[in-house]
């Protein structure tokens, strides 16, 4: 059984990346490696990725989430993240992330902040 | 009184879940809660991964070593790899400026935050052993 889901929404020309499971060294981080690399090749380059049902990520994740950032970049797009466990919260703030990433506790107001 | 577990796991990344996994079962079994067995289930997850990934290079024929001990209210790891060592002073800090975009090298950071000591020694017949120490 994979560590991890990945399911796609879209909402206008954002799209959202429901995360549920375990982003970690191995499957977990190379799921979202391709799921990133997957959207910048078909065109769309404003991405909000959802942690809310992230049970667990460790550095490897955290690396993971960092080069999603700058691909999508590098892509003239944006990569924004949304709901924040406390854990993954902690752990961008340790690693100084939390001034990185742009972070959004309520889908609409994350959605709006693309416009 | 004090309890020690050890493991012998070949260097690939299923032995990063197996280790946690252990590590988790004997904090429990000998009476640590919640705050430890999180601290102790991250330092694990990133030891033994540094282990196989750096140290060993995921080289099966080397093994990655863990021994986990039990004493009231401190439960210590050790993981040793059989690489050709590294100096931790060598790591660039991750949260530099310069290194905040960098996709690796957080792992030690974790370590640092969680434990309450951390710290690396040269094995005298080869590797690198991580000593690492949680107080409750």
């Amino acid at each position: 059984m994979s560590d991890i889901t990945i399911s796609e929404r879209q909402a206008g020309d954002v799209t959202i990346l429901d995360l549920e499971g375990k982003v970690t060294i191995g499957e977990g981080s190379v799921a979202l490696r391709n799921a990133i690399r997957r959207l910048l090749g078909e065109g769309k380059n404003k991405i909000l990725l959802n942690l809310g049902s992230v049970g667990y990520i460790d550095s490897s994740g955290i690396g993971e989430l960092v080069s999603s950032f700058t691909a999508v970049n590098k892509e003239n797009g944006t990569l924004k993240l949304l709901n924040l466990t406390q854990k993954i919260q902690d752990l961008l703030a340790i690693t100084k992330l939390l001034t990185v990433f742009d972070v959004y506790e309520d889908e609409a107001a994350a959605l709006s902040s693309f416009e | 009184m004090s309890s020690n577990l050890e493991l012998i796991l070949p260097s690939r990344i299923e032995s990063v879940d197996e280790a946690a996994s252990k590590a988790e079962t004997f904090a429990r079994e000998n009476g640590f809660g919640d705050d430890v067995v999180s601290a102790v289930d991250l330092a694990v997850r990133e030891s033994v991964a540094n282990a196989v990934k750096h140290g060993n290079k995921f080289d099966e024929e080397k093994p990655v070593r863990v021994f986990f001990e039990a004493v009231p209210n401190e439960f210590s790891i050790q993981v040793r790899d059989h690489g050709s060592g590294f100096s931790v002073k060598e790591i660039p800090d991750p949260t530099d400026p310069a290194n905040i975009l960098n996709v690796s090298g957080r792992g030690i950071l974790f370590m640092r935050s969680f434990m309450d000591e951390v710290e690396w020694v040269n094995h005298a017949e080869g590797g690198t052993v991580v000593k690492m120490i949680k107080r409750s």
